[in-house]
């Protein structure tokens, strides 16, 4: 296979630096297209989106349209949107209810199950030539739903989801669990869908572990935007999580993590401050969560990125981004905020203001991010600026392998997280097989067997 | 409560009374005079922008705007957050507006809705309007946001407050990187 630019020397882990190639050339914008989104698991959607039969939710994957439906069955697909017969998008609504998916152009109409149904004329210009059963809408092979998240992969050979997740699952958990514990039980209150001029890896990057970020976001910082800030807190949230170890996280599939390491015992911080039945709520879901995850409910999420651009925020706020790619400079973003689905209404109008005031493009701590990502972009896209590599060198080697958490472990803030990102992301451009995408070495997979 | 309808010298005296303050508003925000324009909102205001969804015809009432008081829109708050947003421009570190972007709100269509109790003593008039608001920052980004709004405006003494602003704006997809601007 012809490499057009070589992604070996673009990436330098061990030197750490990154080639500024990666965030601005159309030709590895390209082979990101043809070899990393067709083969990763992508999020694409919740089940509370599509609760009953016939509901529908159009989402993306990579830079392409798909529809996330619930057939008559009860059972959940994900569709590329697009007819088979000229390509016409055949759905043009964001979410709905439907039986079928009717073709705008020709007509053509498609059952929630993806069958090619009707087809105007048929017996006079098609019978003997079309099999209807051969044209139906184009599916993910691969589909899997986990704690109401619903992902997808276009890869018939893509590992089953949960070994794609590998041990980022505890830290998944944290942002799909219910407060108190209780396994999933979240519901999407809402979404935004922005388009900002810069590359998609920035924002992943960004959720990954860039915490050496955060002089970035003084402004929110001084005035408090948080939860208590009416009771006179500063800082863009509550402070939960005073007594932790904050920990830095990467794993073999290239995900990595934000979390905090709590001691053995610790206590609820006050928070929500005023609002005493919010704090009155979480105080109580606080005590249930230890009793129900005892050890695990040490961890504590901040921020996280599921190779390769789902990203999340665990707590304050909670929610799920995507960073759909649209061109080498520009990025479709969606964010799915989260709550407990059954949590009290007070306590979910209280969340929905907080996380408005935080995140997306009026969220004034992610605006900031915004500006930042936009303009490191357009200036690295430059004949000269693209001679010279992005610093990467950030507590190199600084880290420890399962302790206290599985993975690869930093108790000091570090780009190993970013560098383990675009060491996983190289073997996809390199067009590596399963077992090195999953971060198995061949010793590793021998030895395991 | 009357829904306004043309006529008479009050109503017109009413109606230029609201356009005079509408532009004076825009004029404070053009001029970054953010505090003062602060203080042209009621404590109890409601400051809400809704997401627009692509919604099959016939559902549009229902289903084709986000709702204000539920879920998530691009803006539903009150004064307070308006002020923190005020607060965090004078930071002078908030790098969305840091350097502060170049903005014109033009308004126009401006049509009084409703009249409370009257338009000889209007306690509290509903005001439609359309906005078109210019953003350059920088040096090449630019922003255009159309839409159309819905003020609330309460008597306060010779002027009015503002007790509730809806902003329909014309956009799915936000277009837009931010929305760092006021409306
Ligand atoms: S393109 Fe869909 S029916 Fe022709
Ligand atoms: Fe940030």
């Amino acid at each position: 296979m012809a490499t057009i630019l070589p992604i070996g020397h673009m990436i330098d882990t061990g030197r750490g630096t990154i080639g500024r190639e990666l965030f601005v050339a159309p030709e590895i914008y390209r082979q990101e297209l043809e070899k990393l989104f067709t083969r990763t698991w992508l999020f694409v959607g919740h089940e509370s989106q599509i609760p009953q039969p016939g509901d529908f939710f159009v989402s993306r994957m990579g830079e392409e349209s798909v529809i996330l439906c619930r057939d008559p069955q009860g059972s959940v697909h994900v569709f590329l949107n697009s007819c088979r017969h000229r390509g016409m998008k055949v759905c043009r609504y964001e979410s709905g209810n439907t039986s079928l998916f009717v073709c705008p152009y020709h007509s053509w109409s498609y059952t929630t199950d993806g069958r090619l149904q009707g087809v105007p004329l048929y017996r006079a210009l098609y019978e003997g030539q079309l099999n209807r059963g051969e044209w139906s809408l184009i599916e993910t092979p691969k589909l899997h739903i986990y704690k109401g998240t619903v992902w997808a992969s276009w890869d018939p050979a893509a590992p089953d989801f949960m070994t794609y997740l590998g041990d980022a699952v505890d830290h998944l958990d944290q942002v799909l669990d219910c407060r108190d514990g209780r396994p999933g039980g979240s519901e999407v209150i809402g979404i935004h869908k922005w388009i900002l001029p810069t590359n998609w890896k920035f924002a992943a990057e960004n959720f990954l572990g860039d915490t050496y970020h955060n002089p970035s976001h003084r402004s929110v910082d001084m005035i408090g935007i948080g939860p208590s800030a009416r009771a006179g807190q500063t800082g863009r949230r509550d402070n939960e999580y005073n007594a932790g170890q904050h920990i830095w996280v990467s794993f073999p599939q290239g995900h990595g993590v934000h979390s905090v390491w709590m001691p053995e015992a610790f206590d609820y911080q006050p928070s929500y401050q005023q609002y005493p039945a919010v704090d009155e709520y979480f105080r109580h879901c606080f005590h249930e969560r230890q009793k129900r995850l005892g050890d695990k409910a040490r961890i504590m999420p901040f921020t996280g990125n599921l190779f390769p651009n789902t990203s999340y925020h665990g707590r304050q706020p909670r929610g799920l981004c995507v960073w759909h790619p649209h061109s080498p400079t520009e990025t479709e973003a969606w964010r799915f905020f989260l709550v407990d689905a059954d949590a009290p209404a007070e306590v979910k109008d209280v969340l929905r203001r907080f996380y408005m005031r935080y995140s997306g493009p009026a969220g004034m701590t992610e605006q900031d991010d915004m500006e930042n990502w936009l303009y490191a972009t357009k200036s690295s896209t430059g004949t000269i600026a693209r001679r010279y590599p992005f610093n990467y060198q950030q507590s190199i080697g600084a880290f420890r392998h399962n302790d206290p958490v599985p993975g690869d472990v930093s108790v000091q803030i570090t780009e190993q997280n970013a560098r383990n990102y675009y060491d996983t992301y190289a073997r996809y451009l390199q067009g590596d097989g399963w077992d090195s995408l999953l971060g198995i070495g061949p010793s590793v997979r021998r030895a395991a067997e | 409560m009357i829904a306004a309808t043309v006529g008479g010298p009050e109503w017109f005296a009413l109606k230029h009374d609201a356009e005079e303050f509408l532009y004076m508003e825009a004029d404070l925000l053009d001029q970054r005079r953010f505090r003062e324009w602060l203080d042209l909102l009621a404590d109890d205001l409601v400051y809400f922008m809704p997401v627009r969804r692509n919604v099959k015809f016939g559902q549009h009432d229902e289903k084709e705007n986000t709702r204000q008081g539920e879920g998530i829109s691009w803006f539903d708050e009150d004064k307070w957050t308006l002020g923190k947003r005020v607060e965090q421009i004078l930071t002078g570190v908030h790098y969305a507006e840091e350097p502060l972007s170049r903005v014109t709100h033009m308004v126009s269509n401006v049509r009084l809705l409703q009249v409370t109790p009257s338009p000889t003593d209007p306690a509290e008039i509903v005001v439609g309007s359309r906005f078109l608001v210019y953003q350059n920052r920088v040096e090449y980004e630019t922003n255009m946001f159309v839409g159309r709004r819905t003020d609330t405006l309460r008597r306060h003494g010779e002027s009015w407050l503002i007790a509730r602003r809806e902003m329909i704006l014309e956009q799915n997809v936000l277009l837009a990187k931010n929305l760092s601007i006021l409306f």
